[in-house]
């Protein structure tokens, strides 16, 4: 409880000192719901709430809330294209989430992943343009590569403002997504346009510059990266040393430098791993939706993954579940728009809403475990 | 208050307490950590309903709904930790919360300051309405809580825990103002276990233990002993007795230490001293007096300006906590939740803090849960900390058992030298009866022990010499069996030096 509770009338900070009191006596007997079900309970709560919101909005819109969202759902898992195609949405905004984690599990604000994004785009999308004679074999892999280390460095730069001269990440990263899309938009009608040609963009990327689908679909290579992380991060988070000592340097660090941790290099790492696989996400999302560098080759994930890391309550395996559920809600949205007649940006309200509720309804049922 | 019941999830928290306030008396409520102190005072405050019981103010049978209730009729509370805004002046502070006479606007500042002016010089508080709070001491600030029970017309003024945060200079001025509060026909009710300052303040005594009340008493017909028994239920040695000192090679050597505060003044002024194997030296002085800074400088948590930290041997002057460690060096912080514990970490992560990325608990770069848990179970039973399970979170264990935890932790990193800083600070008497015997223990094994302290009683209790610390200087050493508590005093408050003409830093 910070000194903002300190309206006289209300003094919540007695209160949870007296129960702390109590705790001591017999702290197992304090909650009657067991913690591990509010954990998960609370999640799920939030987001019936905030679907049952989100019908109230589409009763004003003058529609049947029943009927849209199952066209919603239908146009999200309705066969094997709507499947591909949420899979598709979600496969960056999990990679991106996956990034997010990590970087507030140690409590540090990367707020600039699209700029992050557009760096490794950037990176990625320029070994495509500067060696298209070279196999794909080779090729991809250092496309991969420049995306990771251009998200990377973007990050990193951020985060060496924080430990040099204390600068708040939550600007620097900001302030950084703006010179990295003007960046891409600069280079891409200047001296990365396509030659001789009039738009204000790169020339197409040539086929081995694309990550190839699998088993003959559209699912491609991306989507199993992405998947990849989702143990990988599970395993750095809770099984290795390393991230004990990010989450120790997250839940506080001046605990975490006693204990001897390095402060600095843990948020270094956790800005630049962030910014990786935000890095990664974009090249992945050029090399197969864009095909070529533009200004306008951003899919909204560096904002939207940190809603994803968020909703998914900074666990993987929650990530993954976000990350479907929010690509379903925009491919969803599609179908229900053409389906039911509703706007698309109703589709975004609603993400709004249930992200909110679901935010909302974890905090009350934490407040009951504060101690 | 009659028969009052306040029933937790599992937890009788108050089983049936009877408890009255004369008039102009100073009612001391006496408890050991859990007792249901802070429970029973927040009953009467409006924060909690009771489950059975009833209060009655002024023959008038009265039952709160909340806070707001409370303040109406004429009852203050002053929280432990203050509930002030620190950017704000006093006079925000006090009307924060308030509706103003003249809303939308705030109250006309003028004649706010000059009723705050009166109050103050009434009650002998010396605040200034238009200091703003963060410019204030702790004691200060809790005279502007104080100040702010009395602006919104308390009776009854409820003090929690009151001294825990001061100095014994704070300790002294706050007892005078109670006095004076008493002397004007307020009535206060203090909440502590601590047993001299209970009977230095109170006229009466109300000793709690698992809810109930033991009995009450008149501070005049009673000692320090007899409440100790009643408080914990069983004899208490309050000193704990020590065999002479056979102390060593040095392993801890200071010289000629500087540092500068967190604004940037110098805090450490050439302070020298060495701590042998198997004896304890203890650093006595008010704290601020640099204390804090000499510990995060041995500790690698702050850097030195000047002069040298040499730990077995080796020169660890600005090397950073893990070198330090390494040197040998363990440290029990003086800032529990600052430095000491991750509150959302679980006891048994707690519990290897420092080793966990070495082995047995980390195996190729692969953390050993189960060998985690198992050192952590060892280590639980044999510091006897009082947790549900090792998985519990660090936060829940009660001030007590955190400490116990910490020191368990630091003492299986199997240390050379102890840094132990303020140890016992807000701790229970049994809890402090078991750190300072673990410390002894812990002397006799063999070990340095460099105490920083604030409490005289605890220096002297279990130093075997004891360094004066005076404005980042060492102003005397003494031998602890020809202490004269006198002279460490006049030392402390920075009127003498050893001898008068020694220079600091005599070891």
């Amino acid at each position: 409880m910070t000194e903002l509770g300190s309206s006289p009338v209300v003094e919540p900070g007695s209160g949870d000192r007296a129960s702390e009191e109590e705790l001591s006596l017999a702290p197992e007997q304090r909650f009657q719901i067991p913690p591990a079900l509010v954990n998960a309970g609370a999640p799920i709560l939030g987001a019936i709430i905030g679907l049952l919101i989100g019908a109230l909005l589409i009763v004003i819109a003058g529609r049947d809330p029943v009927e849209a969202y199952a066209s919603m759902l239908k146009g999200a898992f309705g066969g094997s294209r709507q499947i591909t195609e949420t899979l598709l949405k979600a496969a960056p905004l999990l990679l991106t989430g996956l990034g997010f984690t990590v970087a507030f599990r140690t409590r540090v604000w990367n707020i600039g992943g699209e700029g992050q994004y557009y760096m490794g785009a950037l990176l990625g999308g320029m070994v495509a343009l500067f060696f298209p004679e070279w196999p794909p074999g080779l090729l991809l892999p250092a496309m991969l590569l420049a995306g990771v280390v251009g998200g990377m460095l973007w990050a990193a730069l951020a985060a060496l403002l924080k430990i040099k001269r204390g600068v708040s990440e939550i600007i620097s990263t900001l302030m950084l997504n703006y010179i990295a899309v003007l960046l891409v938009a600069y280079l891409s009608r200047g001296p990365l346009q396509e030659p001789g040609g009039y738009l204000p963009e790169s020339a197409q990327f040539v086929e081995a510059a694309r990550l190839p689908g699998l088993f003959g679909t559209r699912v491609h290579l991306g989507v199993l990266i992405a998947l990849f992380f989702v143990p990988l991060v599970y395993v750095l988070l809770w099984v290795t040393p390393l991230g004990f000592w990010l989450r120790a340097v997250g839940s506080k660090d001046s605990v975490a430098e006693y204990a001897g941790f390095n402060v600095e290099k843990a948020i270094f790492f956790a800005m630049a791993f962030s910014g990786a696989l935000a890095g990664l996400t974009g090249l992945i999302e050029v090399s197969t939706v864009h095909t070529r560098l533009k200004a306008t080759i951003t899919g909204g994930y560096g904002f939207s993954g940190i809603l994803v890391a968020l909703l998914g309550r900074l666990h993987p395996v929650g990530v993954v579940l976000a990350s479907v559920f929010f690509a379903a809600l925009f491919i969803g949205a599609e179908s229900m728009h053409v389906l039911s007649g509703l706007p698309e940006t109703l589709a975004e309200a609603i993400q709004a809403v249930v992200v909110l509720s679901v935010l909302a309804t974890d905090a009350l049922a934490h407040r009951g475990q504060a101690e | 208050m009659r028969g009052i019941v306040k029933r937790f999830p599992g937890v009788v928290a108050n089983a049936g307490v009877d408890f009255d306030l004369l008039p102009g008396e100073i009612h001391a409520l006496l408890g050991e950590n859990g007792a249901g102190k802070t429970t029973l005072m927040n009953v009467l405050y409006g924060l909690y309903e009771p489950d059975a019981g009833e209060i009655w103010l002024y023959g008038k049978r009265v039952s709160f709904a909340s806070p707001r209730d409370a303040i109406a009729s004429g009852l203050g509370m002053v929280h432990q930790h203050f509930m002030l805004i620190p950017p704000f002046t006093v006079a925000e502070n006090i009307i924060l919360g308030q509706r103003s006479p003249r809303e939308p606007l705030l109250e006309d500042r003028s004649s706010v300051y000059e009723r705050l002016l009166a109050l103050s010089e009434r009650y002998g508080l010396a605040i200034q309405p238009d200091a703003e709070v963060w410019t204030l001491s702790v004691g200060e600030q809790q005279r502007v809580e104080i100040l702010k029970a009395l602006y919104r017309g308390a009776e009854v003024l409820i003090l929690d825990e009151p001294t825990a945060v001061l100095t014994p200079q704070e300790v002294e001025e706050l007892l005078a103002i109670l006095h004076r509060l008493v002397d004007e026909g307020k009535s206060i009710i203090f909440i502590s276990h601590k047993l001299d300052e209970v009977l230095a303040a109170s006229d009466r005594i109300t000793v709690l233990r698992d809810g109930k009340v033991v009995d009450t008493v008149d501070a005049s017909a009673t000692n320090k002993k007899a409440l100790a028994r009643m408080m914990v239920g069983r004899e208490v040695v309050l000193r704990v007795s020590k065999k002479p000192a056979n102390p060593r090679e040095p392993r801890l050597i200071v010289r000629e230490l500087r540092a500068n505060s967190d604004r940037g003044l110098p805090a450490l002024r050439g302070v020298s001293f060495e701590v042998r194997a198997g004896e304890i030296f203890g650093i006595a002085g008010v704290a601020g007096n640099g204390q804090s800074e000499l510990e995060e400088v041995i500790a690698g948590l702050r850097r030195a300006t000047a002069g040298q930290v040499i730990i077995c041997d080796k020169d660890t002057t600005n090397c950073s906590p893990r070198e330090v460690g390494q040197a040998g060096l363990a440290h029990i912080p003086s800032d529990r939740y600052r430095r000491g514990l991750l509150k959302d970490f679980s006891v048994a992560d707690n519990l290897v803090l420092q080793r966990v990325s070495s082995p047995p608990f980390t195996v190729h770069g692969v953390l050993r849960r189960d060998v985690i848990r198992q050192e952590a179970q060892r280590l639980v039973r044999e510091f006897d900390v009082r947790t549900p399970s090792v998985d519990t979170p660090a936060g829940k264990l009660s001030g007590g058992n955190a400490q116990k935890m910490i020191l368990a932790r630091e003492l299986a990193r199997n240390p050379r030298v102890l840094l132990a800083a303020q140890p016992t600070r807000g701790l229970d008497v049994s809890a402090i009866e078991y750190v300072h015997r673990r410390l002894i223990e812990q002397r006799d094994a063999g070990l340095a022990i460099l105490l920083i302290s604030t409490e005289l009683e605890e220096i002297l209790t279990l130093s075997d010499r004891i360094g004066v610390m005076y404005e980042g200087e060492i102003v005397g050493v003494v031998d602890a069996r020809e202490a004269n508590i006198n002279e460490i005093g006049l030392m402390m408050t920075g009127s003498k030096r050893q001898g008068d003409d020694v220079k600091e830093g005599a070891a």
